[in-house]
C-alpha cells in the first residue's frame, strides 16, 4: 500500500530531527568549553538536510530527509578579555566557543516543532491505513 | 456480475490511489519544511482525475498490439511546485500551515471515499443476502 510511505518520509524526518537536537544539545552544552580533547576551543557544530527518496518504493515528488553532514560551524570563535585565565594569548584574550545560544535555542523549538508534525503525520497515516483495511467490515 | 461489482467500485478506488499518491507529497512536504532549496509540490487534482478515469493508454504502432488500457492510476501524474507565498531565505518554500492543512483535507477526503465506498459494499451485501 502507498500509504506505508508516509511512514518511510515521517520517520526519516524524526530521525533528521533528533539528529539536529542532539547536535543542538553538543553545542549548548559546550558553549563555555574553552579547550577540547585536540586542545582547541569547541566549534559549533550544525546538520546538512537533503531531500532523498528514503526507499525504492518512492514515486515521482516524493521524498523523505537525511543528514547528509555534520559541519563545523564557519562563523569566527568569540575572543574574551580575561588575562587571568590560563588559556589567555599574549595579549590576554581568550577564545570561546562560536556557540550562538540564542539561534541553538530557536533551533531546538524549531527541531522539536518539526519533530512533533512529523509524530501528527505518522499518526493520519496509520488511522487511514486502518480504516482502510477494516474496509467492508 | 462481478463484473458490475468492479464497475461499481472502479471510481472510489482509483480515487484512494490519487488520494494515497497526494498524502505522499504533502507528507514529503512536511519532512521537508527544513531543508534547504526545497521546493514543495502538489498536484492538480482534476487534471490527476482525469488521468485516473481512463484517458491513459499505451500507443500502439502495430495492429497485433493489444490495447491496453488502465494501469496504474497514477502513472501519468506529474507533480509540480507549489507558488510560494512566502519564501525562505534558504530557498526553501514549504509553507508549514498550508501544508500541513492540504494533509488534514486530503486524509479526511480519503477517509470519506472510504464512507462511500462501505456504503456501497454494504447496499450489495444487503441485495446479495435478500435480507
Amino acid at each position: 500500500m502507498a500509504l506505508f510511505n508516509v511512514f518511510d518520509i515521517a520517520g526519516s524526518a524524526m530521525t533528521a530531527q533528533s539528529m539536529r537536537l542532539n547536535v543542538v544539545a553538543s553545542n549548548m552544552a559546550n558553549a563555555d568549553s574553552v579547550t577540547g580533547s585536540d586542545g582547541q576551543p569547541y566549534r559549533a557544530k550544525q546538520v546538512i538536510f537533503q531531500a532523498q527518496a528514503v526507499n525504492n518504493a518512492m514515486p515521482k515528488g516524493v521524498s523523505g530527509v537525511a543528514v547528509t553532514k555534520v559541519i563545523d560551524d564557519p562563523s569566527p570563535m568569540k575572543l574574551v578579555y580575561d588575562p587571568q585565565n590560563p588559556f589567555a594569548n599574549a595579549e590576554g584574550y581568550v577564545t570561546m566557543p562560536n556557540v550562538n545560544v540564542v539561534e541553538e535555542m530557536t533551533n531546538m523549538i524549531s527541531a522539536s516543532r518539526s519533530y512533533q508534525a512529523n509524530v501528527e503525520m505518522m499518526n493520519t497515516a496509520k488511522t487511514m491505513i486502518q480504516r482502510t483495511l477494516a474496509l467492508g467490515q | 456480475m462481478f463484473n458490475s461489482i468492479d464497475r461499481a467500485l472502479a471510481f472510489d478506488s482509483k480515487m484512494l490511489s490519487v488520494r494515497g499518491y497526494r498524502q505522499q507529497i504533502l507528507a514529503s512536504n512536511i519532512a521537508n519544511a527544513d531543508t534547504p532549496n526545497y521546493k514543495a509540490m502538489d498536484i492538480d487534482f482534476s487534471q490527476m482525475l482525469t488521468n485516473a478515469m481512463g484517458s491513459i493508454s499505451m500507443s500502439r504502432t502495430d495492429a497485433g498490439h493489444i490495447d491496453a488500457k488502465g494501469g496504474s492510476p497514477v502513472a501519468g501524474i506529474k507533480p509540480m511546485y507549489r507558488a510560494a507565498v512566502q519564501p525562505s531565505i534558504d530557498g526553501n518554500t514549504v509553507d508549514a500551515d498550508v501544508e500541513q492543512a492540504q494533509f488534514s483535507e486530503n486524509a479526511l477526503q480519503y477517509m470519506s471515499t472510504l464512507q462511500f465506498m462501505n456504503g456501497k459494499i454494504q447496499s450489495t451485501l444487503l441485495a446479495l443476502r435478500g435480507n
